[in-house]
This record gives structure tokens, C-alpha cells and sequence, in this order.
């Protein structure tokens, strides 16, 4: 029987080896000859549901299959929003408080609201979907689906029958009144409910509803003065005074349309039990439609029939077209038929799947940086032999984010405005060697911050004048971090000459409040106390847990602490609002972690927060960055560089960070890629035959000691 | 019998008040309502209106264990724990945090657990016991010294290490199956044969070790000699009686665990990217989902003390003079 199995093991490695698809291959044989891109996630999504999907894990879904009004191009640099589904990006109209239409001249305090009115082309199409599937008479096909037909429904690919309608501006509306709806909870609701008129009122009316009726509630029959529909193509948007940056939400799948046919198809009781829901089916118009949904395993993206026609842009940033990307201007898109999402929970699988060619693209970990990229000589990151001779590309891209160490400014030691508290902060700003933090624990993924704005945002400047002259000199142009004797200078003049209090005696003890954990982050803090011990001040790691550590945010009783922000939109107000004093965390539940409070600073926010881009904004913003740079709040921290690894066949790569909907530009080669996968994963047997050689001969010794015991017996 | 099973799953019922109570005890100690409502909704733009909003539509809105606030029995009863502990007695495991039927997240995930576990188990029961056998064959000769050396060694090294090694060594270097991934039907196979074979290589030492000294044990008794001493082969002897004899403790080891086999392995389907229960439970606790977290620990016991009444019951088919 052995013989046997052995015999049949030996045939299946020997077809396979005499086949082309690769033995570790871990998709259906054939399916990479396709236009298919591979891609993975780290961690299941928890909505789809585009009044709630706010993650990037979730985004990386909901921009390919919702629409809203607007998008970023794809190749300009500085970001630039153009039309998705509509004619134009509109200008607002503002209106005074008696209604009337204002002019570019006049002032700010008059404007009591915005208007935008929003025009969507017509003939738009949505996905194929069973919410618009009709029988004869021109009724839903599957409403009020009795138990006989839900027992035979156990996802959304069950239903057999799928229809599809003209998008409207009805639904654009719908959607904004889903984000009042007390039971979807949406992450902006908050927020918006400051800006659209009648968002809170309409909110509260619904709980109302809500707490009556249950099942489907239709929202069409409850008005919104924020938003209304002005005919079959146009709805008008309207919001409180003047807030110039809420054009980029209408960038953001917040405000995609729902069909309010999803939401009475979804809201049967049935179907909600057996998880089909519009947070875990999306409907859309995008060019791509959730066609497999496994959050646990899989998720699959399919071209959608009836997507508009929208081509490849035919202009990009200086520099595009030299390096092919424009070689597909005004092709139709999308150029992908089909994209796998695979759930990877940990890094080095999906590592070793890259380099196989089973995924299109990946980022890079730690742990195979060496491996990935090497430093040239002038400093700069540049893919290692191995990679390039694999045919990989690197590319980089400064992220619109900052991660940053800060003070908590309530603190009695180290907060506040006094000159001996703003003084231990600039020392300790220039004792923390952030160039080699980023050295260290970044492999050099990131750039010093000299201010509160990224790269690539508006305000941010480059050169000397960028340059933070409180703990960096300027030194043949370039930022020299100033000696630890100046920072002990400093420390001295504070009162705590050699890191001890001048009058008490006693040491300064700094307070670290975090909620790491593990070995790197062990690291982190022993260099952070490397760092402060330079300037002698002993520095206390209070390490808690996620949720005590936002207790003490919220409380505002951290003394440091380190935090971060994305970008939500490129807009220099998306940053500078983290250091606006009414939007403190402490109290106020604001996103201003450190507490920062300085009059001037808040003056210099509320000028600038509703300009237009242009040099009078940028010199608000200069004075901004100065005050902040003086007080210091944020006494440390950088600016994240994203490196991207892409397989020679995945094509039309540019790193967009403010797009969430760039899986259509991208195209794949796939004859190139099934080439490589089989010239890269030939199997090798001889170990195999070799291992049960040793086994073997190691079982020798058993048998004969065997057989001699038998013949003694 | 009846009465026996009976008695037992009436002794079950204390049993799971009080889990499902620790398990309420210790996930509140570190997680307050407010906690899980503001790492549900995100970290960006969150309002306390919101945050009491969604403790409000997912039943956290009211106190924890005892609400002083209510009137008679209403003091124990609307209250977070009773409210949550009484529909998973009646197996009703309701919704998730973020909207999930947690039932049918169940009936979907048990099914990878269980397409790894059993061939793990199985694989590893016949290997475990072949290697014990023959080392017990060879005992205090050489093969019986290197053998433990090698048994112990192996379960020295972290599981971790057979999973990337194995990894690296199979799917990397051999190129011969997938590193991770899982598929429906047949396709599943060629994704199972690694985390089997290093579930069985990660298990070899401890099994190996433990059946050979209950081996050792019956070795030592009078029934062996007596069969030795009738001429029969050695091979014989172990196999045909020893085998046998043993089976008792070794069912001690191997019924109670099969029911848990469809809990999955929260390390192996993590690194293998199976879409198990085990990896299901790992996410609730990093998302601080109280209502996944209570239905696997209970779902777990539940699972455990039926293990254990399977394995009462079992005894009596292996060892006729056992009676219930």
C-alpha cells in the first residue's frame, strides 16, 4: 500500500512538474493569463456602507464601486479636484443672511451660507443589482420575499434576477440624509450636521421615525434644506457660512449616491440575518462591482457592464509622459477586468507571495527592507540587485501625514505659555535626534518635521525659508540640527540648570504616555530616553493600554505623548486645525491632542481656514508655522515616505494619495506576468527524493536491530 | 447511561454561568462601553453624541451588571449582563458590533477549521503512534536515547518556527505548494498540506513522548509477558495487545479535543490565511467585540464539556468493565 501511495505521489509531482502552472500557485490554474490584478488586505473591513466606511482598508473597496460628484487627477501634482459623475466642479454661490447673492468682495461675516449646486451627467447607469431587478408589471422583484424564498438565499449572487436604472440626483440627496439616519452612524455625521443645514434637525426627526417604524424608512419623504433635489440631474447643497474645503469631502464616497431601492431592498428582515446588508453589498455606478464577498477569505472586484464611459486623462504633472504615463491617454477605462483581494494576516506571506509574482504590488516591512532596497551613496533609497533583476519597480512618495511628538499644553511643567515651559520644550526639541529616529526605525521612510504641514500640501515650504531656525542653523542651505549645548542653554535659562529644578534641586521628570507594546517599540523608548538624557532629564515611560491611554487624552492628564493625522483633503486647514485652540482634545473632544491654545494662533486659523489658496494665504500660513515653531507644542516628528514595490507587468503606477479611486487607471501585462511566475516557481523535487533517501537509510539500523532480536528470540 | 449524561449536562449548566460571567469580568475590566463605541466608529471626527448613540443602538447604554437606578428584579435584569447573557443560553448569538450575524459567520468559519484540525489530528494520532510504538519497540537502545533527544528538542522550538520554516522551506525553496491562501472544495487540498504537515512536525515531539510512555507502562505488565512467553512476535505483542490496552488513556487525549476542533487554531490560520474560527475569535479580541468574544469562549466550554461526556462515554466502548 505504501508502494502505491508513493507511486501516485511521484506521478502528481511529476505531471506538475511537466505542467506550466506552478505547484505553489495558490490561484485556479489559468486565471493570471487573465486581466486580473492580485492584491491582499491585512484586516477584514467592518462597512461598506458609504456613510460609514472611513479606513483605508475599507476605502480601498468603496472608492473603485461608489461615485460621489468628484475626483482627484490622477497624474497632477499639486492635487487637483475635476468632475466624476457631474458637468463641473461648481463654484458656491454665497448668500447673505436675508438670502441675497453675494460678491467675491464681500466680507466674510456676511456670508451666511454657501451654495453649491451640483449638475451630474446624464445617462449614468448603476451596477447590475437585484434592489432593481422588476417583474412584468414594473414591480420590485424581490420585496417582501417570503420565508420560502429566503431559505433558498444565502448570498446576493442568489438572486437570479438583476436590473439597473439611471442614476439621479435624487440619489446624491438620499445619500447626504443617510448620514443624519440614527441607526448607520456615520462617522461624519457630527461634524457635518455644523455645515449642512438641517442635517441635526433632520437627524432628530428621524429617531423620532425610527423609534415608531421599524424595517425600511424612506428618506425621500423627509426634507432636508441642506440638500434638495432641483431637477432629475441637479441637487443644491447648503451649507453654513462659508467653508471653501467642504468641495473635498464631495470627493469622498460620504457623499456617493444610494439608490433608495438598495436601502428598501437591503432593510428586509431576512436578509439582514443572513448578512446581506448595503454594508456588506455596495451598489454603485464605479467601474467596479463587489462580485465576491468574503471578508473572511476573499474579496473580488468585477468590471462593471454599465459604467460610464470615462477615458484615460491626456495631461499629467511635468514629467508623466516621459515616463509612459500617458501612453494610454483617452483609452476607455477601466483597463482591469478583475481584481482579487485576499486576506493576509500577516506580512511575511504576502512578502514572499510578491516575490513569486502572486501579488501585483506590495509595500515593504521592516523586516525586508535590506532585502528590498539599498542606500547609494548620495543618500538616496534605490532597489537592491535582487529586485531589479526580478524586473521591480520602487517607487516613493511622501505621504500627506504627520507623526509627531507633542506636549500636552495643560500640563502645569511643560505646558502653557510661560517662558520657562516654552524654553524646556525648544531643548528638548533639539535634543531629539529626529533624523536618526527615522534613520533607525523608519530605514529613512520618512522627513524631519520643520512644521506642521506635509509636503504637497499648500503652505509647505522647501529651503532655507522652510527651515525651523529654533532647532535647526542653516549651514550651506541645508538644516543643521543645533548643538546639545544650546539645548542645554536653554534648559538652563528655564530653571532646571543640568536637568534639576535651580531652586528645589529635584531632577525634571518628564512623562511618556503611550500605548505600545512589543520589542520595537521597547527600542523606541529606550532611544527616547537616550535622547533626554542628553539634556540630563529623566524621562518615565508610562506604558498603559489603547483605552487608558484615550482616557488620559480625552482628560487631557498625558504630559507627552506621540499622535499622528492623515489627510483627509489636501487643504493646509486639514493640518493647522490640529492646533486650533477650540478644537482641544481635552473638554472638547476635538482632534487638537496637545491642547495648543495661542490667540494669536486661532486669529491667524480663522483668516486663513476660508481663503482661496494664492500668496496672501501663504503668508497667514508662514506667520502660523513661526508661532507654532516658537511655542513649540510639538516639540518632534516627521513625515512618512511610502514606498511601493511593483512587478514590471503592473502598469500606469503613480502614487496618488488623495485619490481612493485609482484601481482604473492601473493595467497588468498578464502574459508577462504568467512568463515569470513560471520561470520564478519551477518546483524542486530533489530535496523531496533526497529527504526519503535519508529516512531510509536512517531506518536501516532499526530494521536490522530488529531482525536480530527476532532471530535471538 | 441516560441518567449519567443527564447528571452531567446539568453539572454544564453552573459551569457556563460562571465562564460566560468571567469572561463578561475580565473583557470589562479592560474595555469600558465608551471604549469599544470609539474604536468602532474610528478614531477621526468621533462626537460623544455619537459614541452615545451607538452605545445606545447596541445595548450598552445601560449599567454593567447591576442597575441601581431600576426596581426589583429589573435591578438584575436591565443590566448589560443579563441582557447579553440570556439570549446566548438560548444559543440566539445575535449580531456582531458591526451589523455581522454572528451565527452564520459561525456556520461559514467552522468549516476551514475543521478541513485543518481533523486531517492534523488524524495525521498526526497514526504518526504520533507509529514513532511512540517504535520507540518503545527499541527501548534503552540507541534509537529509544536519540529519539527523546530529538522528541524533546522538537518540543523545545516555538510553533512559529515550524510555520515560517516550514514555509520557507516548502513553498519558498521547494516551490512545491501554496505559502498561505485557502479555497472551497477539492481546491482546498494543496492549501492544507503545509499547515498539516507542520501542525504534525510541530506535535511529533510531545505525542511521540507521551504515547511512548504509556506504551512503556503496559509493556511493563503481566499480559505482555504471558503473550511473550506464548511465542508471539514482538511486532505482534505491540500492536495486536499493547495498542489495544492503551487505547483508554490515549482516548482520554483525543475524544475531548474533537469537538474543539471546530475552534480552529488562532496561530496556524492566522499565518496560513485560513478563514477559520480561531482567527475569527483573534480579530473580535483586537477589535474589542464583546459580543463575538462571549459567543467563542462560550461556544468553546460548551464544545469542552461535550468533549468531556464524549470521552466518559467512549470509555465504555474501549473498556467493557466501565460502566456509567
Amino acid at each position: 500500500m505504501y508502494r502505491s501511495f508513493a507511486r501516485l505521489g511521484l506521478i502528481f509531482l511529476f505531471l506538475n512538474a511537466c505542467s506550466n502552472t506552478p505547484l505553489n500557485n495558490p490561484y485556479p490554474a489559468g486565471e493570471g493569463e487573465k486581466d486580473v490584478l492580485y492584491s491582499s488586505f491585512s484586516a477584514r473591513p467592518k462597512h461598506l456602507d458609504p456613510a460609514q466606511s472611513y479606513s483605508s482598508n475599507e476605502i480601498i473597496f468603496t472608492g473603485q464601486i461608489y461615485e460621489p460628484p468628484f475626483q482627484y487627477h490622477y497624474l497632477k501634482r499639486p492635487y487637483t479636484l475635476i468632475p466624476l459623475t457631474t458637468t463641473e466642479v461648481p463654484h458656491p454661490v454665497y448668500l447673505n443672511a436675508q438670502g441675497e447673492v453675494l460678491s467675491e468682495e464681500d466680507t466674510l461675516e456676511a456670508v451666511a451660507w454657501s451654495v453649491y449646486e451640483i449638475r451630474i451627467v446624464p445617462g449614468i447607469q448603476y451596477q447590475p443589482h437585484p434592489a432593481f431587478a422588476v417583474d412584468p408589471g414594473g414591480k420590485p422583484r424581490y420585496l417582501n420575499l417570503s420565508q420560502e424564498a429566503l431559505s433558498q438565499i444565502d448570498t446576493l449572487s442568489d438572486f437570479k434576477e438583476t436590473g439597473s436604472r439611471e442614476l439621479i440626483a435624487e440619489d446624491y440627496v438620499y445619500q447626504i440624509k443617510r448620514l443624519g439616519h440614527p441607526k448607520i452612524h456615520s462617522p461624519i455625521f457630527g461634524f457635518m450636521s455644523e455645515y449642512i443645514v438641517g442635517l441635526h434637525e433632520l437627524s432628530q426627526t428621524l429617531q423620532s421615525a425610527v423609534s415608531e417604524k421599524t424595517g425600511f424608512l424612506d428618506l425621500r419623504d423627509f426634507p432636508l434644506e441642506g440638500a434638495e433635489v432641483v431637477d432629475r440631474y441637479t441637487y443644491r447643497i447648503k451649507v453654513k457660512g462659508k467653508y471653501p474645503q467642504f468641495v473635498y469631502w464631495l470627493a469622498m464616497p460620504f457623499f456617493a449616491p444610494v439608490p433608495y431601492e438598495a436601502d428598501q431592498f437591503y432593510a428586509q428582515a431576512g436578509l439582514v440575518e443572513k448578512n446581506i446588508t448595503l454594508d456588506w453589498f455596495p451598489v454603485g455606478t464605479g467601474p467596479y462591482m463587489l462580485t465576491v464577498n468574503n471578508p473572511n477569505r476573499q474579496m473580488v472586484l468585477e468590471k462593471n457592464p454599465h459604467f460610464h464611459r470615462e477615458t484615460y486623462p491626456r495631461e499629467g504633472a511635468p514629467g508623466d509622459e516621459a515616463a509612459g504615463l500617458l501612453a494610454d491617454a483617452g483609452k476607455p477605462l477601466p483597463f482591469i477586468d478583475k481584481v482579487i483581494f485576499s486576506l493576509e494576516k500577516e506580512s511575511l506571506p504576502v512578502w514572499n507571495k510578491f516575490l513569486q509574482g502572486y501579488y501585483d504590488s506590495s509595500g515593504i516591512s521592516s523586516d525586508s527592507f535590506d532585502q528590498a532596497v539599498r542606500v547609494t551613496g548620495n543618500g538616496d533609497a534605490a532597489l537592491s540587485d535582487e529586485m531589479a533583476k526580478q524586473g521591480i519597480r520602487l517607487l516613493t512618495s511622501a505621504a500627506a501625514s504627520t507623526y509627531y511628538m507633542a506636549f500636552n499644553m495643560l500640563d502645569a511643567v511643560v505646558g502653557g505659555s510661560s517662558e520657562s515651559a516654552r524654553k524646556i520644550r525648544q531643548a528638548i526639541a533639539i535634543a531629539i535626534d529626529q533624523e536618526e529616529f527615522i534613520g533607525i526605525f523608519q530605514n529613512g521612510r520618512g522627513i524631519a518635521m520643520q512644521g506642521p504641514l506635509p509636503p504637497g500640501i499648500f503652505g509647505y515650504l522647501e529651503g532655507e525659508s522652510g527651515i525651523n531656525p529654533y532647532v535647526y542653523d542653516v549651514v550651506n542651505g541645508q538644516a543643521r540640527r543645533k548643538t546639545i549645548q544650546e539645548a542645554r542653554r536653554l534648559l538652563t535659562e528655564a530653571g532646571y540648570p543640568e536637568g534639576r529644578d535651580a531652586l528645589t534641586g529635584k531632577p525634571l521628570v518628564i512623562h511618556f504616555d503611550t500605548a505600545g507594546s512589543g520589542p520595537e517599540v521597547k527600542a523606541q523608548f529606550d532611544w527616547m530616553r537616550k535622547q533626554f538624557e542628553k539634556l540630563q532629564i529623566q524621562l518615565v515611560v508610562r506604558n498603559t493600554d489603547y483605552n487608558r491611554f484615550q482616557d488620559k487624552m480625552l482628560k487631557g492628564t498625558a504630559q507627552m505623548f506621540q499622535w499622528g493625522w492623515n489627510a483627509d483633503y489636501p487643504d493646509p486647514e486639514n493640518f493647522l486645525f490640529l492646533l486650533y485652540g477650540p478644537n482641544a482634545k481635552a473638554g472638547k473632544n476635538g482632534e487638537n491632542a496637545s491642547n495648543y491654545a495661542n490667540p494669536r494662533f486661532d486669529t491667524l486659523f480663522e483668516a486663513m481656514k476660508n481663503m482661496e489658496n494664492g500668496p496672501e494665504r501663504q503668508e497667514i500660513i508662514n506667520e502660523m508655522t513661526e508661532v507654532f515653531r516658537y511655542d513649540a507644542p510639538w516639540v518632534s516628528g516627521f513625515h512618512p515616505k511610502q514606498f511601493g514595490l511593483y512587478h514590471a507587468w503592473y502598469e500606469n503606477i503613480k502614487p496618488n494619495l488623495m485619490a481612493n479611486n485609482t484601481l482604473k487607471y492601473t493595467k497588468v501585462d498578464p502574459l508577462l506576468r504568467t512568463k515569470n511566475r513560471a520561470d520564478w516557481n519551477k518546483p524542486r523535487v530533489w530535496p523531496l527524493i533526497v529527504i526519503a533517501g535519508l529516512l531510509f537509510v536512517g531506518t536501516l539500523p532499526a530494521i536490522m536491530t530488529y531482525r536480530k532480536k527476532e532471530r535471538e528470540n | 447511561m441516560i441518567t449519567y449524561i443527564i447528571r452531567r449536562v446539568l453539572y454544564a449548566i453552573p459551569i457556563l454561568i460562571g465562564v460566560n460571567l468571567l469572561t463578561f469580568i475580565l473583557f470589562f475590566v479592560v474595555n469600558t462601553p465608551d471604549d469599544m463605541a470609539r474604536l468602532h466608529l474610528g478614531m477621526k471626527r468621533v462626537t460623544p453624541e455619537a459614541i452615545e448613540k451607538w452605545k445606545a443602538d447596541h445595548g450598552y447604554n445601560i449599567p454593567v451588571a447591576w442597575n441601581a437606578s431600576a426596581k426589583g428584579v429589573d435591578k438584575i435584569t436591565e443590566t448589560i449582563f443579563f441582557k447579553k447573557s440570556i439570549s446566548l443560553f438560548a444559543f440566539d448569538f445575535g449580531f456582531a458590533d458591526d451589523g455581522r450575524n454572528i451565527g452564520a459567520d459561525i456556520r461559514e468559519r467552522m468549516w476551514p477549521s475543521l478541513a485543518i484540525a481533523l486531517p492534523s489530528l488524524i495525521v498526526g494520532l497514526f504518526v504520533n503512534i507509529t514513532v511512540a510504538m517504535l520507540i518503545a519497540f527499541f527501548r534503552a537502545t540507541y534509537i529509544d536515547t536519540w529519539g527523546i533527544i530529538v522528541a524533546v528538542g522538537m518540543m523545545s522550538v516555538s510553533s512559529l518556527f515550524y510555520i515560517i520554516g516550514g514555509q520557507f522551506v516548502l513553498s519558498k525553496l521547494f516551490r512545491l505548494v501554496p505559502i498561505s491562501g485557502y479555497d472551497g472544495g477539492l481546491n482546498a487540498i494543496k492549501f492544507l498540506i503545509l499547515p498539516v504537515l507542520v501542525g504534525l512536525v510541530g506535535g511529533i515531539g510531545s505525542g511521540t513522548r507521551w504515547y511512548r510512555s504509556i506504551f512503556l507502562e503496559e509493556i511493563g505488565k503481566d499480559y505482555v509477558r504471558t503473550a511473550r512467553a506464548k511465542g508471539l512476535s514482538e511486532l505482534t505483542v505491540l500492536f495486536r495487545h499493547v495498542l489495544r490496552n492503551a487505547l483508554v488513556p490515549i482516548l482520554t487525549g483525543v475524544v475531548v479535543v474533537i469537538p474543539l476542533l471546530f475552534m480552529g487554531s488562532l496561530v496556524t490560520e492566522s499565518f496560513f490565511s485560513i478563514p477559520g474560527l480561531g482567527s475569527y475569535t483573534i480579530d473580535a479580541i483586537n477589535s474589542q467585540d464583546f459580543s463575538i468574544v462571549r459567543v467563542m469562549v462560550f461556544l468553546g466550554s460548551v464544545l469542552y464539556i461535550f468533549g468531556l461526556i464524549l470521552t466518559d462515554i467512549s470509555y465504555t466502548w474501549v473498556d467493557p468493565r466501565v460502566r456509567l
